[in-house]
């Protein structure tokens, strides 16, 4: 089944792959769409426009998430923006500048092919939404408004205040809901996929487990889709939602699906400070609050102690102008959260435990005057103050990076489709568009474009030659699989130790956070690789896991996620250490320019690394398996931002 | 500082619960309110005790899965915001808090202090979206909307979903959040169409969901974490008055 892995990209121009694409696909006939059935795993972006679209389509769809209601997905928690190559502004745009600033943005480690079909469809997405009564702010003639967003030279970002992602999502929340009263959609809420089922080497159902009742259930359909988000909760501290794993996606690799380049991991510079052992999340403030705010640290390691106020200018080390006069406190996401790193690693972060910066807005107030400050970002302080206390129009916010966004995800062809045929993977759940770092505003791009328009076309073709072969839930497969899980549940509820869960978690956090995070190099890796089997042991051995299987229990749940964390965590690492090159937000020390600057290997690395499992740990490391980048429009260039 | 609590624990659905008390000792000011219960969930589990349920998810006020009720407030003292994005420093050291999940006839008891929320999933389900089907979208830009209207509109359409509108009602009655949602597509030209038969639907599913009626309190609007202003639920009554005028002449 895997050799050299093929993309199975259309052959023909660029500009027309698409489209050819979708003119050859084969087709299932309306009479015929009732009789396949089609399991969906998550309900944000990407799985709640599947599901959507489909039923609409006639198939029966089973969609299915943790949460206690599709809409809350963690898409809703998106903020800034969407990117779409409508050229409303004049300025420029076009489908080609929006997937080559893509391209570009993932510093040259995605699929050209896969990057122009989204630029494609990107205005497809505006359209949609507009129709489902999505209401993106508007200029005074009744138009739709623009933004530009992250850096880019064109407007092109669509948004609804601060809350686009919520916005997004509640449109497509609504057109489930409208499919789900039609019947052709049924929701499963509070329902957590443990396993894959794989029959005759074809991705053909689900193990479920009811969150509130325990049950263990079987679901069998003629493809499975997978749209269960990224897995940044490895971290322990991340933006995501607490809920958010990698349960799903893990467990997928573990029947044989391949994981692309899961050591792609991105780092937002502009997040609430951590601050004490009891924190459960970080808060992203929008990355705009840079637009008018300065970066700085003390000169002086002693001076870390001093109120910001009593730090007199000339003492002070705007680090971000500093090196980089031309972009200053603007420059990209990975950049300036390793520039934030670095001055902290030198001693002189600031807040507690030393891991913070000052974004400064003194300046701006000064200039601008307070209220016009306050129009233009009252309610980020607002949220600052709530969560810190302090008001920073009078005392410098304090920032630190922390743990956004997932490139990495399960492998998938050109149809979205991974290595084992009938798992279909989209959005942040799969690898292919933001390569090694993703640009602002392009995540809700991305899930509503494989959701509505892309997946849309591609499963019918793998659905054609399906037709009756839907196993029933008593096939071996099944059987063996849900014993499996039960099997796995009882192991959790056996070991009856007395560490929580959440220290081990945040032990596993920490150590990633030190040694895979902004930057990595191959020793710092090697520790970690030595080291988590030993965290994970220490998992099985002696946390505590209370109550039992049969039960609304939030604990074993967890459990369950964590145990992925601490196997993939491992393949995370594995990765990172075999990606000898700096690229995007994977930074390797070995590999920088003399002004530090992250240094791609295009020979030896502009490719995909997918990952095969072979058994846990060191016995049986993963095997890899590479997908040649080719680049054939956009040329390969030293991105430079000073 | 330190607090004494007292939360509400009840096993599932079927069977009674009671207020039981805990302690949290040396928590931070800087703690949320949620991590406080975090904290106390980990004494417990060392203690060998089962953990307090209770729902939370993205922890920044967005997603709507809190739902707590703090000393009789929901969403406790801290408004406008949700339950996660209550800090510890808002009590004084030494207080007494009371923990109850949202009272809401039409919300059961999950477990603890997480209830069933999806009676309001079925409000929308009964007509709570605008029929467009992918594909067939007109250009976006075709209609130009008011941007006074589409501000509105957005107001409306920041409704998170919590339920604490209904919580906080003294009828338990959800009418801010059905208004919220028939007017944010009413005030569009794109709702149009449907905008008779979707208020029609909706309020009779909001009715058979078992939530009472609106008596002007206010409580409301009071305790919206995403600050809907309760003049949606008089657009919502001329709505409905609108659409059941129509639907009788039509019969």
């Amino acid at each position: 089944m895997i050799g050299t892995l093929d993309p199975k990209i259309p052959s023909g121009a660029l500009a027309g792959k698409w489209n050819s694409h979708k003119d050859h696909a084969r087709l299932v006939s309306p009479n015929n769409r009732r009789k396949f059935e089609i399991i969906i795993v998550g309900s944000g972006l990407a799985g709640g426009s599947a599901a959507a679209t489909l039923g609409e389509l006639g198939y029966r769809a089973k969609c299915f998430c943790y949460q206690d209601s599709p809409r809350r997905a963690h898409s809703i928690a998106a903020q800034g923006g969407i990117n779409a190559a409508k050229n409303y502004q004049n300025d420029g745009d076009s489908v080609y500048r929006l997937f080559s600033d893509t391209i570009k943005g993932g510093d040259f480690r995605s699929r050209e092919a896969n990057v122009y079909r989204l630029a494609e469809v990107s205005a497809n997405i505006i359209d949609q939404c507009v129709a489902q009564g999505v209401p993106f702010a508007r200029e005074y003639g009744g138009l739709l408004a623009n933004r530009s967003f992250g850096g880019a030279q064109v407007s092109r970002t669509f948004y609804a205040r601060g809350q686009t992602g919520q916005q997004l999502l509640l449109g497509c929340y609504q057109a489930l809901c409208r499919q789900i009263a039609a019947g052709t959609v049924q929701m499963f809420p509070q329902t957590e996929m443990l396993d894959l089922v794989v029959v005759d080497g074809h991705a053909k159902g689900i193990i479920t487990r009811n969150l509130v009742s325990g049950k263990i259930d079987k679901y069998a359909a003629d493809a499975v889709v997978l749209a269960t988000g990224g897995y940044g909760n490895v971290f322990y501290l991340s933006t995501n939602a607490r809920g958010c794993n990698v349960t799903a996606t893990y467990r997928a690799y573990k029947k044989g699906a391949l994981f692309a380049n899961p050591c792609f991991t991105q780092i937002h510079p502009t997040c609430i400070p951590h601050s004490g052992e009891y924190q459960s999340k970080l808060t992203l403030m929008s990355e705009s609050l840079r637009n008018d705010g300065r970066v700085w640290v003390p000169k002086r390691k002693e001076d870390c102690g001093k109120s910001p106020n009593q730090i007199p200018d000339n003492e002070r080390d705007y680090y971000l102008e500093r090196k980089y006069p031309s972009y200053g406190n603007l420059s990209p996401r990975d950049i300036s959260s390793r520039a934030a790193k670095e001055v902290c690693d030198e001693g002189r972060g600031v807040g507690p435990g030393g891991r913070g910066v000052y974004l400064d807005f003194a300046d701006a107030i000064k200039r601008l005057g307070e209220q016009t400050i306050r129009e233009r970002y009252g309610n980020l302080f607002e949220i600052y103050e709530k969560i810190t206390g302090d008001n920073a129009y009078k005392v410098p916010m304090r920032i630190y990076p922390a743990v956004h966004y997932t490139m990495g995800g399960l492998w998938v062809d050109y149809n979205l489709m991974s290595n084992v045929p009938g798992l279909h993977v989209i959005g942040e759940a799969n690898f292919a568009d933001h390569g090694a770092n993703r640009l602002g505003a392009s995540a809700l791009m991305q899930g509503l474009a494989d959701g509505y328009f892309i997946l849309p076309y591609t499963l019918p073709n793998y659905l054609a030659s399906q037709m009756g072969k839907r196993p029933s839930i008593d096939h071996s497969q099944f059987k063996k699989a849900e014993s499996d899980i039960r099997a796995k549940i009882d192991n959790l509820l056996k070991i009856n130790g007395k560490l929580s869960l959440d220290s081990i978690h945040r032990e596993l956090g920490g150590l990633l956070w030190e040694k895979c995070g902004m930057s990595r190099n191959a020793t710092g890796l090697r520790e970690a690789l030595a080291k988590i089997p030993e965290v994970r042991e220490n998992f099985w051995h002696n946390v505590r896991v209370p109550g039992d299987g049969e039960d609304f229990n939030q604990a074993l749940e967890r459990a369950g996620r964590v145990a992925d964390f601490l196997e993939f965590a491992e393949l995370m690492c594995t990765d990172a250490l075999a990606r000898d090159e700096s690229c995007g937000a994977h930074f390797r020390q070995e590999h920088q320019t003399p002004e530090g600057e992250a240094l791609r290997d295009d020979e030896n690395f502009a490719t995909v690394f997918a990952w095969e499992f072979q058994g846990n740990g060191q016995i049986a490391p993963p095997k890899l398996h590479r997908e040649p980048l080719h680049f054939e429009t956009v040329h390969l260039t030293q991105r430079s931002y000073k | 500082m330190n607090f004494r609590l007292k939360i509400w624990r009840q096993p599932n659905a079927k069977s009674h619960g009671k207020l039981v008390d805990y302690e949290a000792k040396d928590i931070s000011p800087n703690t949320s309110f949620l991590e406080m219960l975090d904290i106390v969930n980990e004494d417990l589990l060392a203690r060998g005790e089962e953990p307090i349920a209770f729902d939370s998810d993205c922890r920044e006020g967005i997603c709507g899965t809190c739902a707590l009720t703090i000393n009789g407030e929901a969403h406790g003292p801290d408004h406008p915001g949700a339950v996660c994005e209550v800090y510890m420093r808002k009590f004084r050291d030494g207080e007494t808090i009371i923990v109850e999940p949202f009272r809401v006839r039409s919300f059961p008891v999950v477990k603890d202090l997480v209830v069933d929320r999806s009676a309001l999933d079925r409000i929308v389900q009964a007509g709570g979206f605008i029929s467009a089907r992918a594909g067939s979208a007109p250009e976006a830009n075709s209609i130009p909307i008011p941007k006074p209207d589409v501000d509105l509109a957005m107001e409306a359409a920041a409704c998170i979903g919590c339920g604490a509108c209904a919580a906080a009602c003294p009828n338990a009655s959800a009418m801010l959040f059905t208004a919220a949602k028939v007017s944010h597509l009413a005030l569009l030209p794109q709702g149009n169409p449907e905008r008779t038969s979707r208020v029609l639907k909706m309020v009779h599913a909001m009715d058979a969901e078992g939530f009472g009626n609106c008596t002007n309190t206010y409580e409301c609007e009071a305790v919206c974490p995403a600050e809907i202003s309760a003049s949606f639920i008089a657009k919502l009554n001329r709505e409905y008055a609108r659409a059941s005028l129509r639907a009788s002449v039509r019969e």
